[in-house]
Formats: C-alpha cells, structure tokens, sequence
C-alpha cells in the first residue's frame, strides 16, 4: 500500500515536469496556432544553454537559467518573427515540416556542438535532498520544486493572459485574427512576443529536465510526444487543464513503472490513447479547435 | 441569326495526356525495360544502392498519396515499415512461412491494424493528428521491444535458410554466374523495383479514377469538397488504410534485404517517415512526379553527403524549410509550373476543338 501511494506521489510530481514540458506548446498552440514539432528539442537546447552558461561562469543552474532567459526570450522572439510567422496560414504543412525541419538541424547541431554524451545540471545538496512523509515515503526537494513551478509558471501566465495589454492582444489575435489586425494590433510583433515568453518557459522546462535525469541531444522528440500528450489529455485552450493532463500522464507513467519497469512510458503513452479513445477533446476542454 | 450564314459550332472535350505525357510513357517503358535487364551488366553496389532508391521512393509516394492528396499529415508511417518488417520476420522464423509470401502477408496484418489505429487518432485533426500517429508508432515500437521470440529490446536476425529461400534464388544464381549473396541482391532488386512499379501504377490508376478525383478536390479545399458530396471520413479512411497496406509490404521487403531487424532501427522516425517527408517536399508534394525526382534528389545526397554525418541532416532539414518557404510545390512544381509539363496525366483538361461549321 505505501509502495502505492508512493508512485501516486511521485506521479504526481512527475506530472509537474510535463506540465513545463506542455505549457509552452499549449502556449504557442493557444496563440498562434502552431503545433511545433521542435519543441522537444529547444527544451533540450535550452538544456544544453542553461549547461554551457552554468559551465562557463562556474554558476549554479537555478542562477544560469536567469542569465539564459533572456536570451532565449529573444531567441524565440526572433525565430517566430524570421521565421515561424512566415509558415502561418490556411495551409498545415508549413509550420508543421519547418518545425520538423528546425528538430532535426537542432538534434544535430547540439550532436556537432556537445556530442552524443549525456550530461546533466549539477546543483549540489539540493539535488538528492528530500523531505521525509513519514511510512517510507520521502519527497524529493527538486521534484517538489517542479511542481511548484509549474503551478507558478501557470498562475503567471494567466496574469499575463488576463491583466496585461499584451495578454489582451494574445486572446485577440487568438480569437480572431483578422479583426485583431483591424483593430490595430502589430500579429508579427505579438506572435513573436507569445513565442519569446514560451521559450522562458522552455528554459524553466529545461532546467529541471536537466537537474532531474540526464539528458543527451537526441532525447527532445519524447519530450515533444510527452508535452503533446498532457496538452490533449488535459483539453486544449486551458493552462490548468495542461497541468492535470500533465499530473495524469506522470501518475500514468509512475503506475505502469510500478507494475513493471518497462512499461513505464509504453503506459503512459496508452494512457493517452485511451483518453482519446472516450474524450477526443480532452478532460478539461475550453477551447474549439 | 440572318439567313445564310452558319454559327460556329464548338465541341469539348476531357483530355487528361498530352504530347509530353505520352512520350513520357514511352521512355518510361524503355526505362523499366533497362532496370529489368540491369542486374546482368551492373556491380552489385548499383544493384544495391538501387533497391535503396526504389523503396524510398515508393515510400515517399505512400507518403504523398496520405499527406499530398487526402490531407493526412502523418509523422507515423514508420509504424507500419517496421510492423512490416516484423511480420515478415515472425511469419519466416516462427511461422516457416516462404519469405516471398510474407510480404504480402504483412501488407494484410498493416491494413488490417491500421483500421483500429485509424479509430483513434482520426479523432485528432490537422497538426494534432501528425504527433498522434508519431505516439501510436512509439506504441508499436515499444511493443515490439516486449516481444521476447523476436529479440525484444535488441533485435534478431534472419536465418541463412530464411533468406536464401526466397524463390528463384537458385535461378538468378545460374543465369548471371553469382553467389548466393549476390543473387540474394538481384532477387530482392527485382521485388523492390516490382513493388515501385506496382505503388506507381497503383497511385497513378487512384488518381485518375473517380475517388482520385475526390481526393484532388480534398487537396484543393476539403470544405468545399464536402459540400459537393465527397464523403471526406469515407475517402480517407480508404487512403489511410490502403497506404498502410503498402508501406507494411515495403517495410517487409526492406527488412528482408536488411536480415536484421531491431525496435529502434524498424520504427526510426528519422529513417522512414523525416527523409520521406523531405523527399516528397522537396521534390513537389500533391504530384506524382515530385517524389520520383525528390527521391533521386535524396538518393544523390545520400550517396555523395552522407559522410559528413550530422553536418548533412543539417543541409537536409534547411533545405527542406528553404524548399517549403520559397518553393512550396517543390523542384517539380518550379519546372512543371513554368513548362506546364506533365509525365503522369492525372489532370482532366477541356480542350474546346473549334469548328468552322459547315454541317447543317
């Protein structure tokens, strides 16, 4: 029973990484309508940035992701405002191949750049410190910290969404684009702002993708799979139906894990499908596709 | 109308060929004599750099019969080259099945696992329905890994009594003086260049027929197909299914020139769905002709580039985005555009034939 309980916790937990994962897709699906098949592998990137920038400056990672994020907000700012905002339109198959496009040049530039080894974010104590439940059951600080972010990441993001004048300006154009453009909004300048605020929550992503389990340049594709999977179980148009999708997919995982190790991602995975299978929109839907 | 004079009459009607097309056809069946009769004065790297191309390129047509016709985007085809492959394997190693009726077999188990996985993620639309099928292909893919008589996790390989006894080996061994290995070659030469053939045909005879035509309207703009009675679910299911059944056959064939097979290798996303797509991009998507030349295309880099590893598939993925901004019809699409060129008349054209009119 507490063996039970314990993967129910650690599920839960493990729910707050893909949440992370699954909030900039939601984000940039939410906005823009792009369903980004690189996303996977700019979490990893940003990996490897938080990595290099924490490397260099002898730094902790929590301190390089706050040096990373900017960069990267203006990395994603002017990838969707070179790039990306040239693929959107009545047709899928642009955004779709250049993101494929972008996944691949990416998996392989990181393959050129750090090599094929694993690395991970070393962060000292804090790493395996962990905070004992009582029974057998401890919880780990930076699982914790995970979740916890998540929550923050999302309380943050619908401030944004629900209080600022660019939060207006993302609904706008979400709602409807044409009529947002007659109303005088720049649709480049706020894609491209959507797109650098969901790259601060890749780098958020990352740096715990990174402090958790190792990571190597070809790991971004199951990442994209495991973001996707919480962003469709949780329901589309809601970040707080993201972050169940993602505690749904991770209790899945952790469950399958305990019944036999090596069902662990195959259950999350089939999790998913059977979601889709009786509720194709989702569990918490707010959004028509 | 006065007295006397005759009003011009004007006749019409539907031409799909034209003068280019039907040379075409000519030079193509030249071709196919050539590629048929090539294994008696060809080394066995051509042969074997040959079969490579064939099967790419009748994968890129599967790929463009779902995505550039029926609007299917799917980044999950590679579940059914590598279900392919290991039917082939457990029908051959386990089931003492000859191998030359394995693919086939394995044509049957896709297309009839395809309509259950279809079930599900049609449910998905668009973009969704793209990373939906890359989930189901990891099922497949980590599945397979579980299945312990077929090597799990790290694979298995074909016997030597498998392989050889594909029929006709014993054949080709007398007729051009070879070894086994070699002879093993031609024969599956000779079936990848038959499967090609047989998807080319099979694209081609869909297109021109009455559903073909259904599914360039689908191409075109779904809604306003829907809205002159094409049944858009029924059409591509059909599609989905039937590529299914072709990429399961490719898939068999691929792995039995291969003779080992293992999860990662079978369901590699990059191998059987990344390089189709930017083949069938590249070349031109929602055309024939445009996977035929992307996959020449994609043969030469292959051959010439390869060795530059990562710094290739970099030169691949920009490629395939430059292609998809500037280019969106693809290289064919730039030439036919210009030319009005067409080698597989799969267009019906109105050809008004003007008449001077001196019948009453």
């Amino acid at each position: 029973m507490t063996g039970f309980l314990d993967a129910i916790i650690q599920g839960i937990l493990l729910g707050g990484l893909y949440a992370l994962f699954a909030t900039g897709l939601s984000l940039m699906f939410g906005v823009m309508r792009l369903v980004n098949l690189a996303h996977g592998d700019l979490i990893v990137l940003a990996a490897f940035a938080i990595l290099a920038v924490a490397e260099k400056l002898g730094a902790d990672p929590f301190v390089a992701v706050l040096l990373a994020a900017p960069v990267l907000f203006a990395i994603g700012f002017g990838l969707q405002h070179a790039l990306l905002n040239r693929t959107l339109g009545r047709d899928l198959l642009p955004p779709l191949l250049v993101t494929f496009g972008l996944s691949i040049i990416i998996q392989n530039g990181l393959l050129q750049a750090f090599s094929a080894d694993s690395r991970r974010l070393r962060s000292g104590a804090i790493e395996t410190a962990s905070i004992p439940l009582g029974g057998d059951i401890a919880v780990g600080v930076v699982p914790l910290l995970t979740l916890l972010s998540a929550i923050a990441v999302i309380v943050v993001l619908n401030l944004i969404f629900y209080r600022t004048a660019i939060g207006r300006a993302f609904r706008a154009t979400s709602d409807d684009l044409e009529v947002a453009e007659l109303m005088g909004i720049d649709v480049n300048r706020t894609f491209a702002i959507a797109m650098g605020i969901a790259f601060v929550v890749i780098a958020i992503a990352a740096l715990y993708l990174g402090l958790r389990a190792n990571f190597d340049p070809t790991i971004g594709p199951v990442r994209l799979l495991y973001a996707f999977e919480a962003v469709i179980i949780g329901g589309l148009g809601s970040f707080w139906g993201t972050l169940a999708g993602g505690v749904i997919l991770g209790l899945a995982q952790t469950i399958g894990a305990r019944i036999d190790p090596e069902w662990q991602i195959l259950s999350g995975h089939l999790a998913f499908l059977v979601v889709l299978a009786i509720r194709p929109r989702g569990l918490f839907p707010r959004a028509v596709d | 109308m006065e007295a006397g004079t005759t009003t011009p009459k004007r006749s019409y009607r539907i031409e799909t060929a034209d003068r280019v097309s039907r040379t075409a056809a000519v030079l193509a069946a030249l071709l196919l004599l050539v590629l048929v009769l090539l294994p008696g004065f060809a080394g066995r790297n051509l042969i074997q750099d040959l079969i490579f191309l064939f099967y790419m390129m009748a994968l890129a047509q599967c790929w463009n019969l779902l995505a550039g016709y029926a609007g299917l985007i799917s980044v999950g085809q590679q579940a059914f080259v590598g279900l392919g492959g290991y039917v082939l394997f457990a029908l051959t190693l386990i089931g003492g099945v000859n191998p030359l009726l394995a693919v086939p077999g394995a044509g049957i188990v896709a297309a009839a696992l395809a309509l259950p996985t279809a079930l599900i993620v049609f449910r998905l639309r668009g973009a969704y329905f793209a990373i939906g099928t890359w989930v189901v292909a990891e099922v497949y893919r980590l599945v397979f890994a579980q299945v312990k008589p077929l090597g799990g996790g790290t694979g298995t390989s074909l016997t030597p009594t498998v392989t050889s006894s594909v029929p006709g080996i014993e054949w080709i061994k007398t007729l051009f003086d070879v070894r086994t290995p070699a002879a093993r070659d031609i024969a599956s030469y000779w079936l990848a260049l038959a499967l090609l053939v047989a998807t080319l045909v099979f694209v081609y005879l869909v297109l021109r027929s009455r559903r073909g035509l259904a599914l360039g309207a689908i191409r075109d703009r779904e809604s306003a197909a829907a809205s002159l009675g094409v049944d858009i679910d029924r059409i591509k299911l059909a599609a989905y299914v039937a590529t299914a059944a072709m990429t399961g056959m490719l898939g068999a064939l691929i792995y039995l020139q291969k003779a080992r097979i293992s999860p990662d290798a079978a369901f590699s996303v990059l191998d059987w769905t990344a390089y189709v797509i930017f083949i069938t991009v590249i070349g031109g998507i929602g055309t024939i002709e445009g996977p035929v030349i992307g996959a020449i295309i994609f043969y030469l880099m292959q051959r010439y580039l390869a060795d530059f590893g990562a710094w290739y598939l970099i030169l691949l993925g920009t490629l395939g985005i430059l292609v998809m901004l500037f280019a969106p019809r693809g290289l064919w699409g730039l030439v036919a555009g210009r030319y009005g060129l067409t080698l597989f008349p799969t267009r019906r054209r109105l050809v008004v034939d003007e008449d001077d009119g001196n019948r009453p």
